[in-house]
């Protein structure tokens, strides 16, 4: 990193990678959504709500919620093997219980809905990218949602605060924090830390990504309103 | 026409404040209306609901559906109502009280793959939806173009008081069954109508959300303008 705050891929520290997002991409997938967050490349695909097997998982008060995070072989420079990861079970887990809190599962008592994601390509912050995508993924499936989640990652790199930690900075920074928020009732529904902050670095790093969030959010309502009303806002 | 207001909205999207009846795909936080799908909300005087333009079929008491035989048990049949849930229609419901699974064969009557037009008789959380056919216009469909649009739109497709449907049976001289899981049985004598009806149906699918919709339609089956002047464009 420069001297005025210039990071290794030309960015300021308060911006974000690029992020596009393409929502109903995938044809025998009731809702799906391909992200693009900086060189991260995912597909997120959401299968139902369907019956439940194997049967003695469903539960009769309300729906459930399952999550595949997995990243192709082809993701990573060194190939990586496609039997699913300590890591890779780890985040699916907490894909998962970022996404419970958002989605309204009990209309759909006996039911579950699947969510599958698909690392085609990974460069730092998969997670938060893999949530973003899963989000507008279940509100094309049209699954009810108390809010769309978005999710964004901070850091330290350098004894600096800095929003959207890459690959790179990740391997030599200090501090790797994502954040997922349901942007509307402003409730955070992920937060994990790797490496150590202090207190009032916590703060402000928390700050940072929250402003992340809420940046990352106003991507995926584009994205979904290009797709459902062609973008013409009334 | 009643004062509405309609607005286009995403899962999140706070609709309206104050003290309002929150109805279908909205839920309450503290005095705030939030939409809970992708659709256009809907703002009464005294209550707010969103249409959805995305989602599965919900089965409820009393809509007439069209199944698919999927399968059969030796006391019911078992459809596919394009739904999470599966159908049940009871043996004793086609063959009367003095069924017995012994003296009658239930694919004699109706065998797998079969289209039934259906209502459903019953349902709630804890219960997979039962079917009837004692009704009349229920039962077996003998003939007819099956068109799958999707269940939420629906609505559009029958138009206020019906006056979408009435436009195209009457430009086409075809019959339209019409199940509220977004199944579509479509006959006709003469070919040429079938398919205009067909096109048609497929039209409103995919510009569901636009206005004017009845218009367009009436233009594209070449009905002329002025007839039917008491339909009301939405």
């Amino acid at each position: 990193m420069t001297e005025d705050g210039i990071r290794c891929d030309g960015r300021r520290l308060d911006e974000l990678r690029n992020i596009s997002i393409k929502v109903g991409v995938l044809k025998n997938a009731d809702g799906s959504a391909y992200i693009e967050f900086g060189k991260n490349k995912i597909l997120a695909g959401v299968f139902g709500p369907r019956d439940v097997h194997p049967k003695h998982m469903a539960n009769p008060d309300s729906g459930i919620l399952r999550c595949r995070y997995h990243m192709s072989p082809f993701s990573v420079t060194e190939r990586k093997n496609p039997a699913p990861s300590r890591r890779e079970i780890e985040i699916s887990k907490v894909i998962k219980e970022a996404l419970q809190p958002a989605v309204i599962l009990k209309d759909y008592p006996r039911t579950v809905i699947d969510v599958f994601i698909e690392v085609l390509q990974a460069d730092g912050g998969s997670r938060c990218a893999a949530l973003d995508a899963a989000a507008v993924a279940l509100a094309d499936a049209g699954i009810p949602m108390r809010d769309l989640v978005s999710a964004c990652a901070a850091g330290k790199v350098a004894d600096r605060i800095v929003l959207d930690v890459n690959n790179e900075e990740d391997q030599e920074g200090q501090a790797d924090m994502p954040v997922a928020l349901m942007p509307n009732i402003g409730k955070v529904t992920l937060l994990q830390l790797d490496g150590m902050l202090k207190p009032e670095e916590f703060k402000t790093c928390m700050q940072t990504a929250l402003v992340g969030c809420k940046r990352v959010y106003e991507v995926q309502r584009k994205a979904l309103m290009e797709k459902y009303f062609q973008n013409g806002e009334q | 026409m009643m004062d509405v207001k309609r607005r286009y909205v995403i899962p999140g999207d706070v609709i309206a404040t104050g003290p309002l009846r929150p109805e279908q795909n909205v839920y309450q936080d503290g005095d705030r209306m939030i939409s809970t799908c992708v659709g256009i909300s809907e703002i009464f005087e005294n209550s707010v609901k969103v249409i959805p333009l995305t989602g599965g079929y919900m089965p409820k008491t009393n809509d007439l559906v069209i199944g698919k035989v999927i399968g059969t048990s030796p006391l019911s049949w078992e459809f596919d109502i394009n739904s999470c849930f599966v159908g049940f229609l009871p043996a004793q419901d086609v063959f009367g009280r003095d069924y017995s699974p012994t003296k009658d064969e239930l694919r004699q009557r109706l065998d797998i793959g079969d289209l039934v037009a259906t209502r459903i008789a019953n349902f709630d959380r804890s219960r997979d939806p039962l079917l009837t056919v004692q009704d009349r216009d229920l039962g077996k469909i003998e003939s007819g173009e099956l068109v799958e649009i999707s269940p939420s739109k629906v609505p559009r497709l029958i138009g206020k008081r019906g006056s979408m449907i009435q436009t195209i049976e009457m430009a086409t001289k075809a019959i339209i069954t019409i199940g509220q899981n977004g199944w579509i049985v479509i006959s006709c004598d003469d070919s040429e109508g079938l398919l205009k009806a067909v096109e048609a149906v497929k039209m409103i699918d995919a510009l569901a959300h636009t206005p004017n919709l009845t218009e367009r339609v009436k233009s594209m089956l070449g009905v002329p303008d002025g007839e039917n002047n008491d339909t009301i464009n939405d």
